[in-house]
């Protein structure tokens, strides 16, 4: 009898899965938590215990008056890293929206190719690229001698070292973030909802407010995180191309990052950059509409 | 209520002059990155250009700090690819094709290194080194970047085997295919193109970064980090010649895998429909 039911008892589980789970319900609880182990236990030992080091180790020495000793040092640093970083944004959304809508809506069959030409720049390493903006920008350069010619700029003046320097190249290097996933949400809607609202006897700028723009806001919302956050932390762009006059937080946390004296603020410096855009991206979120976020 | 035609005519006119200007502001900075390659630099400095030369490329290695950093960059990425994309992949399956408890919370814990600056992470990560006096070098540099690119390659494996038909798997095991097999003939051919994605994404980004790396490095270098040591020194034109060689070598690697992967893309469509129609039959 054993004998003759054990063909079945192997065969039988697999049969019932589509119907109920309880088959495979005692493998089933431990096989997630075998595959997120590794990879899970890496974050949680490097990326989440070091933010609880780094909370830690700002309050040591001044305890919260750490917070207000670094606010108020680096006051004119950090309004200056939150301008510099909502411009370049705005820049970049000026640009790369107009940019995704051509590639995902009239591109037809070189989306694809045009894609790839956005994707380009990140084939040369972030600072070679950063170097290569510094030679466009640089005294005698071309885009110096453009300014020059058409009166924006004088004879003697130059844009290395000016706020517009360190400004236009956070927004270069950041833009392909933009324009990505900007695309991919333009890319999904469907097109039939526009021929439907002009049928409806809606205007095109009435259409593309109502759906286009509706319909793109995930990316946009996307698009601006990585854009901003990026440009809010760096400090390659103002130390290559900036002056003393254009010093954000990144560079005053890498200049004494080797120093052991200066760690207990350094650490407080890094832990309000992190919790001041994630208040940003929270009020960002409000304002967009979290319903049409998720 | 709609604008007259010739309105519309210039509107879209401009859009695409606006498009297009967007592409040259990206694509500047990389057509000068090639051309300052064959450039001969008057000074220590690589930033004017002077007159046409081979010079960079017939002499390639002459700065040996630099070429090392490089050879530094590559095993880095090699290593890091190598157990960020196996990680990542179980992740990435794990978060697809299992329901669990607390798969929000490990989903969150997935997207929060990529919406954090890269100094905070980085100098997170410092702090615990230097509080358990752990000294920096290769080994942290491995860490730190397989930190996160583990949220990339989830991501990116996640978002690329979404919608796929399990149910192959166990057709296979039903038809006695035993687990490994399975494992070999249905899930690797099926989630191969994801994982190659995301294979190539972090060996792209483990070359790239700097930030994260440079807070963690010690006093290892880097191909970027050799750069950033040199700015104040002298930037010669070897730097552009990497960069255009690297550039030229990942545009072939990329459409050889786009290509390969289309082929291959179609023949798994090809299976999946058959299996899918017989299965629901």
């Amino acid at each position: 009898m054993t004998v003759a039911a054990v063909p079945s008892r192997v065969r039988r589980p697999r049969r019932e899965r589509d119907g109920d789970d309880t088959g495979v319900s005692a493998r089933q609880w431990f096989t997630p938590w075998l595959l997120i182990a590794p990879g899970g236990l890496w974050l949680l030992i490097f990326f989440i215990l070091p933010l609880f080091s780094l909370g830690r180790l700002s309050l040591e020495d001044g305890g919260l008056s750490n917070y207000s000793t670094v606010i108020s040092d680096n006051s004119t640093v950090i309004i200056r890293t939150f301008v510099y970083a909502t411009i370049s944004t705005v820049a970049a959304i000026v640009i790369g929206y107009p940019l995704a809508y051509v590639i995902a809506t009239k591109g037809g069959k070189y989306k694809n190719f045009l894609l790839a030409l956005v994707i380009l720049p990140f084939f040369v390493t972030y600072l070679v690229r950063t170097l290569s903006w510094k030679i466009l920008l640089f005294d005698g350069g071309p885009v110096v001698a453009i300014l020059q010619s058409l009166g924006i700029l004088n004879d003697n003046q130059s844009i290395l070292g000016s706020p517009f320097a360190v400004v236009s190249a956070l927004t270069y290097n950041f833009l392909p973030f933009m324009v990505l996933p900007i695309y991919v949400s333009l890319e999904k809607m469907d097109r039939r909802l526009l021929d439907a609202a002009a049928d409806l006897y809606s205007s095109p700028a009435r259409a593309f407010r109502k759906i286009t723009l509706r319909l793109s806001l995930p990316g946009l919302f996307a698009g601006t995180l990585l854009t901003f956050i990026p440009a809010a932390g760096d400090f390659v762009n103002s130390e290559l191309l900036g002056s003393d006059r254009t010093v954000m937080i990144g560079q005053i946390i890498e200049k004494n990052f080797g120093k052991e004296f200066f760690r207990p603020e350094l650490s407080a410096l890094s832990f309000m950059l992190m919790a001041m855009i994630l208040v940003g991206v929270i009020v960002y979120a409000r304002l967009l509409g979290t319903e049409e976020i998720a | 209520m709609n604008p007259p035609n010739w309105l519309r005519a210039i509107g879209r006119v401009s859009l695409w002059v606006w498009a297009v200007l967007g592409l040259v502001f990206l694509f500047t900075p990389i057509f000068v990155t090639i051309l300052f390659s064959f450039n001969e630099p008057t000074g220590k400095y690589n930033h004017i250009w002077n007159k046409f030369s081979l010079s960079g490329w017939t002499d390639p290695l002459k700065y040996p700090e630099l070429t090392d950093a490089l050879i530094f960059s590559l095993k880095i990425a090699v290593v890091v690819t190598a157990i960020a994309t196996v990680l990542g992949t179980l992740m990435g399956l794990a978060m697809v094709k299992y329901k669990f408890r607390a798969k929000g919370m490990i989903g969150a814990i997935l997207i929060l290194p990529l919406t954090m600056p890269e100094i905070v992470l980085g100098f997170s990560l410092l702090t615990l080194f230097v509080s358990i006096n752990w000294s920096r070098g290769f080994i942290t540099i491995i860490i730190a970047q397989v930190m996160f690119s583990v949220s990339y390659v989830a991501t990116t494996v996640r978002a690329r085997i979404r919608g796929f038909d399990w149910r192959l798997e166990e057709a296979a095991l039903d038809l006695g295919a035993s687990p490994f097999r399975t494992f070999r003939k249905i899930t690797l051919p099926l989630i191969a193109p994801g994982v190659v994605a995301a294979a190539m994404l972090t060996f792209a980004l483990s070359l790239d970064d700097f930030i994260i790396t440079y807070l963690n490095s010690g006093l290892d270098n880097t191909f970027p980090i050799q750069i950033w040591n040199m700015k104040r020194s002298k930037i010669p034109v070897q730097i552009n010649v990497f960069s255009t060689a690297l550039l030229v070598i990942s545009v072939i690697l990329a459409i050889a895998v786009v290509v390969g992967g289309n082929r291959r893309s179609r023949k798994l469509a090809g299976l999946t429909e058959v299996s899918g129609a017989s299965l629901n039959s």
